[in-house]
């Protein structure tokens, strides 16, 4: 369960390039749904993703992760109930380490870190079974360098590392904008059934309104920092990619450019 | 080149082993360029030989002299991570404040150890003989068994939280490792090791001197650019050797040129044998390439991702 009340975000106060990202959003995500996010570049997307993770404190508003008011708290505070995939397949794992210590890394998420071991023989083999479910054929190179995968292969292991432990909201950020899309309905299928099996509570950000139709159980749109459409049950289900559109027009009471959203 | 010379240079490569350590975690661990080594190594040698004179144990004073060394480290990385000053920065303001330290340390530019004991002491003993080969013998277990502990922390959960909190900062913070905090003890430990290393060079070297500590960096940094070049290895414990090798390598190649009378370089070349020693390690990675071509991609991924880069 996840509560944003009137977040606002302003970059660059006072200045010429003053932007205000967040201008009173309020979104409220009951446990264990799935919310696909739209908007235009520059509609607050990656700036209400980031101050859900800590990695931008709001300037007003709160923000609730499971009934936790951590609007104050930093991302590593919070890393124990957000999990996160990023657009840049290079982002969220580290390339330097090995597959087996990322993992790692992300078995201890949220946890305190001590001075034993990293992994086991118990934890590598449990390592194994999950990357034999991805079908890559990971799971006989643990102990090869994370730079040496491509860029799916990576956003795969991010997603599994994402779900390693139990978060209380999962945040996926375009994460498969930068894949052709033969990898990225992979992942895509993938993101599916994690969020499936372990119920996860989803918000995933994405350029496509297909995707957005298509993945998930509720779609809202973000237009200058605000909340300004959210569709779910048997309206969406009846939705198609014109009538996202129409309905985007008829709220913003202006007609937007083909170029403004990406339609697949 | 003599047998006392050559285990002279094997003696005070292996304190430059320990320097080589330190700032193998400062450098290539935490990414953090930092020269608070050339104050911190003679801080730890000033606290290790005013002990040492007050008449406490060396082993004890040695350890102080780290502590010391370690506290340097954290102001260092407390002025960037807090006040926000550039690494570079603020590791040469805690370098330069440290010369003056030093200097109230010491109580004069120097503080000599003649017939003082040392950690070596009760070891050589009397045979003044075996001297020469009895103190890098115990340098030697001390290396090793700081290498060893860095072999075992680098591959636990926190030394890993360490390794990533360098790789890539934000994917730490994102799987909860405060990042500020392991900078900081990171930077205490590095600088604890490079302190470490002056408490036990003045002890070799019968007294500490105020400019004992010009260049350590430089050749810390040799040390470990010239590993990494004769031993290119991503494991923690053969990136751990590599460091401590290349300051054995660096030290012998430095006696061994001054050595070389028909070369005609005497010590005070010093320093531009050092340039063109690192010079040439930095290079020979380039020249390695060129002579024998590359059979396969090395980085697919990034490959990939230049040409999606470029596409755009």
């Amino acid at each position: 369960m996840m509560r944003a009340t009137g977040l606002t975000k302003t970059f660059n106060p006072g200045t010429p390039i003053e932007t205000r990202a967040l201008r009173g959003l309020d979104l409220e995500i009951p446990q264990g749904q799935f919310v696909t996010v739209i908007g235009s570049n520059g509609a607050g997307k990656s700036t209400f993703l980031n101050a859900i993770s800590g990695d931008l404190i709001v300037d007003e508003g709160r923000l609730e992760i499971a009934g936790r008011d951590v609007t104050r708290q930093n991302a590593w505070q919070r890393a124990g109930l957000v999990a996160r995939v990023f657009q840049d397949p290079m982002a969220g794992t580290c390339e330097g380490l090995t597959i087996e210590e990322n993992l790692a890394l992300a078995m201890s998420r949220g946890q305190r870190r001590g001075f034993r071991a990293a992994a086991n023989a118990s934890e590598r083999d449990f390592f194994r079974s999950k990357l034999a479910t991805l079908k890559l054929g990971l799971e006989n190179r643990l102990a090869d360098r994370m730079g040496l995968l491509s860029g799916g292969q990576r956003q795969a292991v991010s997603l599994l590392m994402a779900s390693l432990q139990p978060s209380q909201i999962l945040l996926l950020d375009e994460h498969t904008a930068a894949l052709d899309p033969r990898t990225a309905a992979f992942v895509l299928e993938l993101t599916d059934s994690i969020v499936k099996e372990q119920q996860l509570t989803t918000l995933m950000v994405t350029h496509s309104m297909r995707q957005a139709l298509d993945h998930g159980e509720r779609t809202i749109m973000l237009h200058q920092g605000r909340v300004v459409l959210d569709v779910s049950g048997d309206e969406r289900a009846h939705m198609d990619v014109p009538d996202l559109l129409a309905m985007f027009e008829r709220v913003r009471g202006e007609a937007i450019s083909d170029d403004a959203l990406l339609l697949d | 080149m003599s047998m006392i010379s050559l285990l002279g240079a094997l003696e005070i490569g292996l304190i430059f082993a320990l320097v080589a350590l330190g700032v193998l975690i400062s450098f290539r661990i935490l990414n953090f360029p930092d020269l608070t080594a050339d104050g911190s190594f003679p801080l730890g040698g000033a606290v290790a030989a005013v002990m040492i004179v007050a008449g406490q144990d060396p082993w004890l004073a040695t350890f102080c002299g780290m502590l010391a060394g370690a506290l340097a480290g954290l102001l260092t990385a407390w002025l960037h991570v807090r006040l926000g000053i550039l690494q570079l920065l603020a590791s040469i303001l805690v370098m330069i404040g440290l010369y003056s330290i030093n200097l109230r340390v010491m109580g004069a530019p120097n503080v000599p150890l003649i017939g003082e004991p040392t950690v070596f002491s009760p070891i050589v003993g009397d045979n003044f003989e075996a001297q020469a080969w009895l103190q890098p013998l115990v340098l030697v277990g001390v290396l090793l068994v700081v290498k060893l502990l860095l072999d075992v922390y680098f591959v636990s959960q926190s030394g890993l939280a360490m390794r990533a909190t360098g790789a890539n900062a934000r994917m730490a913070r994102a799987q909860g490792i405060a990042t500020d905090r392991m900078v900081l003890a990171g930077m205490a430990l590095s600088n604890a090791l490079i302190a470490l290393a002056g408490a036990l060079y003045v002890q070799t070297q019968g007294g500490a001197d105020i400019s004992m500590g010009i260049g350590t960096i430089v050749v810390g940094l040799a040390a470990v650019i010239i590993g990494e070049t004769i031993l290119p290895a991503r494991a923690i414990y053969l990136v751990t050797l590599a460091a401590a090798l290349g300051a054995l390598l660096y030290r012998l190649l430095i006696a061994l040129a001054l050595n070389a009378d028909f070369i005609g370089l005497q010590a005070q070349d010093l320093n531009l044998i050092t340039a063109v020693l690192v010079g040439f390690a930095l290079v020979l990675p380039m020249i390695k390439r060129k002579l024998m071509p590359k059979k396969r991609s090395a980085n697919p991924a990034a490959a990939a991702s230049n040409k999606k880069e470029a596409a755009k």
